[in-house]
């Protein structure tokens, strides 16, 4: 990202030029506060930076579109945790690539996903399948909330509850009566 | 209930993770390591041109000549690779081995001129430019070294460089047992 650049007051010695490279400054209408919470605002709505080339694009955008469905499903192999559209790797970019020749060649989706399991295995999921070796990690999650949840309950279950104060006597009422009027 | 009991279960906690951590460091897991789905399995198709002038393109007959072949990819850029590269000069050389190298993302004339100054171990050598063959064979970077054996049956992949252990250890025993 760009450093953020601030207004430049306008200076007699530029002749009051304002600085236009900033995108804050553009247009000249907005100041101070409003201007902020404008760039705040628009950098909020900023997307993440694909690096999904131009020239790698697919003519045909329904094609291009399912092309990026796959991509963001695919993970880079050489980048631990990032889809091959996140990713400025050069083997994620000839998964890119890959992923666009198949689906041109007339490829529905599952045979491209196939294409890649059958080249980098499951690991080139990032949504591994449920299967023997992996039921653990999809339901590890689930069955600690169950059983934890179900301990808590019994837990609150068995506690009893705590029995009402008993009421003070008189000589303790006459005492506390007597701190608080000092 | 023994609420005693209660307090060692942070502890067993701590064991139990100890165990892990110290399993994961023992053992060698290495959580990066993308492992390969293609041993056991035929090897993936072979087509790339040839690297060095006026040879023949690489096809899938080298891999199913009934030896056991060393398929290299290699790039002249990559650092790991020159550090690999004597051990396939010595098993060339030394061991008779038929290795397949091929320049991986490598301008051919980089690729011949490293080969120039290193020493050639390649009794055939591609060039893939544009990385196609290196997605077929799941590659992920270079180097990495697939054990094929004479019926074109990928035996195994080393994915980065290979070592004087894999030599010693896998790659001669291979050589001598697979046919």
């Amino acid at each position: 990202m760009t450093p953020f650049r601030r207004c430049a007051p306008p200076s007699p010695v530029d002749g009051g030029r304002k600085d236009f490279s900033s995108p804050v400054c553009r247009g000249g209408g907005l100041k101070g506060r409003r201007g902020s919470w404008l760039f705040v605002l628009l950098a909020l709505l900023a997307l993440p930076a694909l690096a999904v080339e131009p020239a790698e694009l697919l003519p045909d955008p329904a094609l291009e579109a399912r092309a990026r469905d796959i991509g963001r499903s695919l993970r880079c192999v050489v980048c631990q945790n990032q889809s091959i559209d996140d990713s400025a790797a050069e083997v994620a970019r000839d998964m890119r690539r890959a992923v666009r020749e198949r689906l041109s060649a007339g490829d529905k989706d599952e045979q491209v996903f196939a294409y890649m399991v059958a080249r980098y295995g499951d690991y080139v999921l990032l949504k591994p399948p449920f299967k023997a070796g992996t039921w653990v990690l999809w339901l590890g999650g689930p069955i600690v909330l169950i059983v934890a949840g179900g301990l808590l309950l019994i837990a609150a279950r068995r506690r009893k509850p705590i029995p009402p104060a008993e009421p003070l006597s008189d000589e303790e009422q006459r005492r506390l009566n007597a701190l608080l009027k000092n | 209930m023994n609420r005693r009991l209660l307090f060692l279960l942070p502890l067993a906690t701590l064991a139990l993770m100890a165990g892990f951590f110290a399993w994961s460091l023992l053992a060698g897991r290495d959580p990066a390591s993308i492992g390969s789905v293609l041993v056991g399995r035929p090897a993936p198709r072979l087509d790339v041109k040839a690297l060095r002038d006026g040879e023949p393109p690489l096809t899938d007959a080298l891999l199913k000549t009934g030896k056991p072949t060393i398929v290299n990819f290699f790039a002249s850029w990559c650092t790991p690779c020159l550090a690999e590269h004597p051990l396939f000069t010595r098993l060339a050389t030394r061991d008779g081995a038929v290795i397949i190298g091929v320049a991986w993302k490598n301008k051919p004339a980089e690729a011949n001129a490293w080969l120039k100054r290193l020493g050639d171990p390649y009794k055939f050598a591609g060039a893939d430019l544009e990385g196609r063959t290196g997605l077929d064979w799941g590659l992920s970077g270079v180097p990495e070294t697939y054990l094929v054996d004479g019926q074109g049956i990928v035996r195994r992949h080393f994915r980065g460089p290979i070592t004087e252990r894999d030599v010693n250890e896998t790659i001669l025993p291979f050589l001598k047992g697979a046919k």
